[in-house]
């Protein structure tokens, strides 16, 4: 029995430190993790995206206290006449979204890391920058593996010393039993495994399915850096569906051919490589897309059947964003009813020449976004049913409603 | 309070031990495990079980590793400009199926037809459609329709089939004729017309498989036109009918039961109601309805109509087979001669229709309840035509013969004769959209387009147009029938320009055309011109003219079943086939319906072989030499000497899979009386040792008695409005205010000046210890009159349509798995042996979306919690199919994914198979789904939804164009189509809704919920069923002895 006792008490103390440690990586909040979840979409720590650049703007004249109010209800700021607010909308032509979920810790969190944060690719290309990390780790490696060896060579030594003196001095020598045979040892072992195990079975559970940072490789290499960043091409003209229907829709290549018409080299200072590192060109991907419309480049006229149907077949993409069958999604309700930018989903897809997926796309993901996010609540007449929070808007009760509280969360708004 | 007792079948009246031991078992069939005895000794022990454990868990996660599929996603090459993927569009047409009629409006998705909605701008059928027109938009994506034209069964051209039919008919001396069901459309009777004048040997005539020849001849002989007059069953305080089914099957069911509901809406404030006699032979949905009901021999309807007109003009009593039928006859004369009567008759013969229109002259009818001033179209067919021709194919004297729409071969009484006729034809063509019977016995086929891709009109009453366009582009080689007449009369237009031009040109401009073609029908404005006609028929000679009823022996009844009415494509339409029949909740077969006292006497009464076991005797049925071996199924209410045969069954194979083998074919049991042909017989009936299964649900999911439902006399109703209302106050009225608070000083009763209910609301907050939650937006809920639900089944096709219902195959409805979302639950109450005293009740059951639902705190994984709208969610992906849920629900409304039905699975292998169901899951029938609503896979529950996709579709389109949500807006499928409004759905927290005043006001009397003392608070309230009569028929202890302490 006191083999269990300390058994058990070694599993307690073991739970104990797992628990502690797990609750010591919550006690701080991560700004790494609360940029990338509810900034990255608009915000570049160094450069101006869809909002500001973030690094350095802790030390802003107007204080932290200021972020912390502009950050909680951007409009309430802005409606209360702050010359800096109107600054910024009139400079970036949108009003920030609202992150009334975030403390002012969170905050702090996030200022910091973007203070600290520096530009991974500001080495230069050609230094052996690179490799040395995998020497290190090799290195490491190797020590570590002599180090414990000699731990043992050492240990044993120690050990057979004590039985050979213990032996001189008459000292019966206690039979060892082997590590193999210890239960004490096996017990923990085997427990030890099955956590460890189970973490990363159920983890590996939990992601299946999942494709974030999915890239595939598409039949035209269509850049939507080109298109939507450099050339500021509007996404809406192309993804017409985002504020109609469910689907954003593809567009048929005439919608393409409405500007590749007068558009038919591609002459963009910068060189469009592919994800493999192979440098793509863009005008014989321009033709590509004229035999898949139908278009005679040469003529400049479309090649039409005997009844007149412009001969063109449509491009069959590889889908980047996949939602399994039984989640029901709506882009019209996002986009148009929401007011959610694009980028919010889809990362910042104005840099991307290849699309990949920036965001999980999993169901936490979603519920995170629809508990934290406010409905555009007094500009639609939709929510004026809701009586009762426009009573408490007016009496000051609160500030805003989440997406969560109109019944955002629950099962049947996406499953049916 | 009424004291009947109700009854879905007779086992549930008997309460037999079987019926019992059935009924406790709602998941029938036993695990694949042995657990009896000791748990270890047991055939499948520990082990077993482990290895069974480690071998799923290993194969699911080999399954589950697996790459991710690579998705592809094609855009439009080039994008009509109407179409936005995933946005549905909506087109206004017109359902035509010879001379059924509805006005309709087709809901496409990415460019194919997935749902059929009534259109109610029509004044006609005011937004309601039947089971059959819902379904119909499945027989768009059938299989076995044909691909390409054919000659002499092998692919062909059209040019070819052109150059050789010009030719032959061209050559042709002999007479030829184009043979067609009723037509309504008039560009197509134009078309025809300039055939017969091109080919003048052709003469057109029109053949029913179900005839009303008798009344087109009565009413010619009576007011000199050939014609049906419009009813009026909303203007009639009196309705008559002599085996009639006008709310199921007979002439144009839709229209007629828009018309019924409009008098039998009852309320508190307003008590008037029409009343409905009803004599008939079987048990219809119209006789279930009925407020006084009698049953006759078929052969005796004629003498009927004479003892009605009799007691009418002389005053005579009436003297025939029983009491009651006397009792009713001279009832229903006496009401007649009040005014605003109504008689119909579905008898197929001239003299009971010319008395019949001199009943209705003399009750003065005409000009008041029936309209001769707007003529329908519905039927045109005259027998003697089509017999003459039959007869004339046999004399060799046809040169040519056309048939669109018809299928002698299957629907002539005498198919032998057809078949043998058609061989003396030299040119032989069908218009026929499969193979059917006739199709395979002519040398050309040429397939029509379904009516969903195809241009035309209809003209279903005389001045009042319906417009046809097109949901989709032909999907196979397919060409309209008077493309085809036009080219071989030499006119190189096609039909669709023709059309085009005909409406252009009578419309007179281009706008006024594309508004008719948008909004689907062209009518005259304001009320329908009524106006009544001379009668001149000669009565005593069609009263002598009349048979003589058969005196002894049993009759042989054929009859339209409210799925599948005469058979044509419905008859491989697997979701019709699937449908329980109203009244015997049977499916996929048809079988001889007799009374239980006839099932006794021939010794197949109720025993433990078939009162559970739905094996069931079969017997041998006799008409002049004719034998046909159908099961017997029981049906209280029928006439003791009627044996009941339905038609549209027992099709060849080629019609398609699900129709091949199923039932037998019962039009060879029509005769010809030399004028019209005769839907009775007489019939020698023989019990065989065989058995036979028959799928029916009626027994699926019992209440086992408990109290649902609540009837009452219009007497009771108007002494007492809250006869109901103090009945439901004296289960839950204590609970307005805590035991161990102080009382309200004055009395709350009724609904308050704001709207409230202190009752309902003191129930909600008092009737249970947990919080009681409350919501802040919309709160739906679903109101269905019990008084003008007609039971005919369209709202549990429109749901199968909207939600992607599996259909299951007979074989699983046998186990009692049959997957409808809603269910008609139809009670019998009154005497079995006697067919006079059954009265029959129709109850919509769909999931009650319980505010304190008992599914939802049974469910280990949460998969079916509570939306702050009052809807009772599902979530599929999270169930783990516990089936928890549809024990614990009163209602036994939850519905189990036994098998993969649909291959919604990711393991093929999984993919039920059933050789007449199989084609639903062809890439074909599958483009029927609604893409909206995920297709359930194996082993999850499922439930009715409230149409969620629908809600959330009408709230999304409000918030799009930012603006409040509008009542009537969200519209659940089953609510959108029902033919009588019986269904009311809305947003009950808006005092403005149509609900919120229908609970709280204006049918406050008659509002009540099912087990509402259970505290479940449904969001689905019933109103209760109001009769017009004197005593409840079965309610009377010292009659018929059946009364149960609480009903």
């Amino acid at each position: 029995m006191p083999l269990f006792r300390r058994l058990t008490q070694s599993i307690t103390a073991l739970l104990i430190v797992l628990l502690l440690s797990n609750q010591s990586a919550f006690a701080a909040p991560d700004g790494k993790a609360l940029f990338n979840s509810n900034c990255a979409a608009c915000h570049n720590p160094l450069k101006d995206a869809t909002g500001p650049a973030l690094k350095g703007v802790s030390g802003h004249a107007h204080g932290k206290e200021w972020i912390y109010k502009w950050v909680k209800n951007p409009s309430a700021v802005l409606a209360s006449g702050d010359p800096h607010a109107k600054e910024l909308v009139d400079k970036f032509k949108i009003v920030m979204t609202a992150f009334p979920a975030l403390g002012k810790e969170d905050v702090d969190a996030i200022l910091d890391y973007v203070d600290k944060y520096e530009d991974p690719n500001k080495a230069k290309p050609g230094e052996a920058t690179q490799a040395a990390p995998e020497s290190h780790g090799w290195l490491y490696t190797f020590v570590t593996i002599i180090l414990v060896a000699i731990l043992i060579v050492l240990w044993r030594t120690n050990y057979t010393l004590r039985r050979v003196t213990n032996e001189k001095q008459g000292i019966p020598n206690v039979k060892e039993i082997p590590v193999y045979k210890n239960k004490a040892f096996i017990a923990v072992f085997a427990i030890l495994a099955f956590i460890f195990c189970g973490y990363w079975f159920v983890n590996g559970a939990i992601e299946l399915g999942r494709q974030q940072n999915y890239q595939p490789k598409q039949p035209i290499f269509y850049s939507h850096k080109v298109h939507a960043g450099v050339n500021q091409v509007n996404c809406l003209y192309c993804h017409a569906g985002a504020e109609k229907s469910r689907q954003a829709m593809i567009p048929s290549t005439n919608v393409c051919m409405n500007c590749h018409k007068q558009i038919n080299e591609y002459t963009g200072k910068e060189k469009l490589i592919t994800a493999e590192g192979v440098e793509v060109n863009g005008t014989d991907e321009i033709k590509k897309l004229y035999t898949y419309a139908g278009w005679d480049a040469t003529k400049k006229e479309y090649i039409r059947d005997a009844e007149g149907n412009i001969q063109a077949t449509p491009i069959v993409w590889t889908k980047v964003h996949n939602l399994p069958d039984h989640v029901y999604f709506n882009h019209a309700q996002h986009v148009k009813v929401g007011k959610v930018q694009c980028q919010r989903c889809h990362g910042n897809i104005q840099e991307m020449d290849e699309v990949y997926q920036a965001s999980p796309l999993s169901m936490g993901w979603c519920l995170n976004c629809h508990r934290q996010t406010q409905v555009q609540f007094a500009d639609n007449k939709y929510y004026t049913l809701f009586q009762k929070y426009h009573q408490e808007m007016k009496e000051g009760k609160r500030t805003g409603v989440t997406v969560e509280e109109i019944g955002g969360t629950e099962c049947m708004k996406c499953h049916y | 309070m009424s004291q009947k007792k109700y009854w879905k079948g007779l086992g549930e009246l008997n309460e037999t031990a079987v019926h019992q031991e059935s009924t406790s078992n709602e998941f029938k069939g036993d695990l694949p495990f042995d657990l009896s005895g000791n748990l270890l000794d047991a055939q499948t022990p520990r082990r077993d079980f482990l290895k069974y454990l480690g071998f799923s868990t290993a194969a699911a996660m080999l399954a589950a590793s697996c790459e991710m599929p690579v998705r592809k996603v094609i855009p439009y090459a080039i994008k009509p400009e109407d179409i936005t993927p995933g946005v549905p569009n909506f087109y206004a047409s017109t359902f035509v199926d010879n001379g059924d009629y509805c006005a309709i409006v087709i809901k496409t998705r990415d460019g194919r037809p997935i749902k059929i909605e009534g259109n109610s701008k029509s004044s006609i059928t005011k937004g309601g459609t039947s089971a059959r027109v819902q379904a119909s938009v499945l027989n768009l994506y059938d299989k076995a329709r044909l691909r390409q034209p054919y000659i002499d069964n092998h692919e062909s051209t059209f040019e070819a089939i052109d150059r050789a039919v010009t030719a032959a008919l061209a050559a042709n001396t002999k007479p030829a004729y184009l043979v067609t069901g009723s037509i309504l459309s008039p560009t197509t009777k134009e078309v025809i017309n300039q055939f017969t004048i091109k080919f003048p040997t052709v003469k057109h005539i029109v053949f029913d498989a179900v005839s009303y020849s008798g009344m087109l001849q009565a009413n010619e002989a009576c007011y000199g036109k050939r014609t049906l007059p419009s009813y009026h069953f909303d203007k009639a305080q009196t309705i008559v009918s002599l085996g009639a089914d006008f709310l199921g099957t007979w002439l144009s069911p839709v229209e007629f039961a828009k018309q019924y509901s409009v008098g039998r809406k009852i309320s508190a404030s307003n008590l008037k109601m029409s009343k409905h006699y009803q004599v008939e032979s079987n048990h219809t949905t119209t006789g279930a309805k009925a407020d006084e009901r009698a049953v006759c021999r078929p052969s005796e309807m004629g003498t009927v109509a004479v003892a009605l007109y009799n007691a009418i003009t002389t005053g005579e009593a009436p003297k025939l087979g029983n009491d009651k039928l006397n009792e009713v006859v001279a009832k229903a004369a006496a009401d007649l001669k009040k005014g605003n009567g109504l008689v119909v008759c579905g008898a197929n013969d001239v003299n009971i229709q010319t008395v019949v229109n001199a009943i209705n002259n003399a009750v003065g009818a005409n000009g008041t309840t029936v309209n001769w001033a707007v003529t329908s179209n519905y039927r045109q067919g005259i027998d003697a035509d089509m017999v003459n021709m039959v007869n004339a194919m046999n004399a060799g004297e046809v040169g040519a013969v056309f048939f669109h729409n018809v299928n002698p071969v299957y629907e002539y009484y005498q198919a032998s004769k057809v078949l043998e006729g058609l061989k003396k034809v030299p040119l032989t063509v069908s218009f026929a959209e499969r193979r059917d019977e006739t199709a395979k016995e002519c040398k050309y086929i040429i397939p029509d387009h379904h009516y969903l891709e195809s241009w035309g009109d209809a003209e279903p009453k005389t001045g009042y147009f319906s417009l046809m366009q097109p949901g989709i582009a032909p999907i196979f080689k397919t060409r309209a029938f008077q493309d085809n007449l036009m080219a071989w009369a030499g006119n190189t237009t096609t039909y669709a320009q023709y059309w085009n031009q005909y409406w252009l040109t009578k419309m007179g401009s281009q706008q006024a055309f594309d508004i008719a073609l948008q909004e689907g029908i062209i009518e005259p404005t304001g009320e329908m011109a009524m106006g009544g006609a001379t009668f001149s028929g000669n009565v005593s000679n069609a009263i002598s003219g009349i048979k003589k009823p058969l005196s002894g022996g049993k009759e042989i009844f054929v009859y339209e079943k409210i799925a599948i009415g005469r058979g044509a494509g419905y008859s491989n339409n697997p979701w019709l086939l699937e449908m329980p029949d109203p009244m015997t909740k049977a499916t996929w077969d048809n079988y001889a319906l007799v009374s239980p006292k006839t099932a006794a006497d021939l010794g197949a009464e109720l025993t433990s072989i078939n009162e559970v076991d739905a094996k069931k005797h079969v017997v041998k049925l006799t008409v002049n030499g004719i034998s046909m071996e159908l099961p017997i199924v029981v049906m209280p209410g029928m006439h003791n000497e009627v044996v009941a045969v339905a038609l549209g069954y027992g099709r060849s194979k080629e019609v398609g899979r699900a129709a091949d083998n199923t039932g037998k074919n019962a039009y060879p049991f029509i005769s010809y009386n030399g004028n019209n042909f005769e839907n009775f017989t007489a019939v020698a009936i023989e019990k065989t040792e065989l058995v036979y299964p028959v799928a029916i649900t009626q027994t699926h999911l019992s209440y086992e008695g408990r109290p649902i439902l609540h009837e009452y006399t219009i007497e009771e109703f108007s002494k007492d409005p809250k006869v109901l209302w103090n009945e439901r106050e004296a289960e839950i009225g204590h609970y307005t205010h805590l035991p161990w608070a102080e009382k309200d000083s004055k009395e709350e009763t009724g609904i308050s000046d704001e709207g409230r209910d202190p009752m309902e609301e003191g129930f909600r907050e008092n009737g249970t210890l947990y919080p009681n939650y409350e919501s802040h937006g919309i709160h739906w809920g679903m109101s269905i009159d019990l008084n003008t639900c007609v039971g005919c089944g369209n709202c549990v096709m429109a749901c199968q349509a909207e939600n992607n219902v599996s259909v299951v195959g007979k074989t699983e409805v046998l186990k009692s798995q049959e997957m409808h979302w809603i269910r008609i639950d139809r009670y019998f109450s009154g005497m079995p042996d006697d067919p006079n005293s059954i009265t029959t009740v129709f109850q919509p059951m769909m999931c009650q979306h319980c505010d304190n639902a008992p599914c939802e705190n049974v469910c280990p994984v949460a998969a079916t919690p509570h939306t702050n709208e009052g809807l009772n969610m599902m979530t599929y992906n999270r169930c783990i199919g516990t089936k928890y849920c549809a024990n614990n629900c009163p209602y036994k409304v939850r519905r189990f994914n036994w098998l993969d039905w649909n291959g919604a699975d990711c393991f093929d292998d999984n993919l039920y198979e059933d050789y007449r169901r199989d084609d639903m899951n062809d890439d074909l029938t599958r483009m029927v789904l609604n893409p909206d609503v995920t297709v359930r896979s194996r082993g999850v529950m499922e439930k009715c939804t409230f149409c969620v996709q629908r809600l959330q579709y009408a709230k999304l389109e409000a918030k799009k164009a930012g603006r409040p949500l509008m009542d009537g807006e969200a519209k659940t499928a089953c609510q959108q189509s029902c033919p009588t409004d019986a269904i009311q759905f809305g947003n009950t927290k808006d005092k403005e809704s149509n609900i919120y005043k229908l609970r709280n006001k204006e049918q406050m009397e008659r509002k009540f919920y099912v087990l509402e003392q259970i505290h479940t608070l449904p969001n689905i309230n019933y109103l209760a069923l109001i009769r017009n009569n004197e005593s409840i028929v079965g309610g009377d202890v010292t009659k018929d002895g059946l009364m149960n302490e609480h009903i």
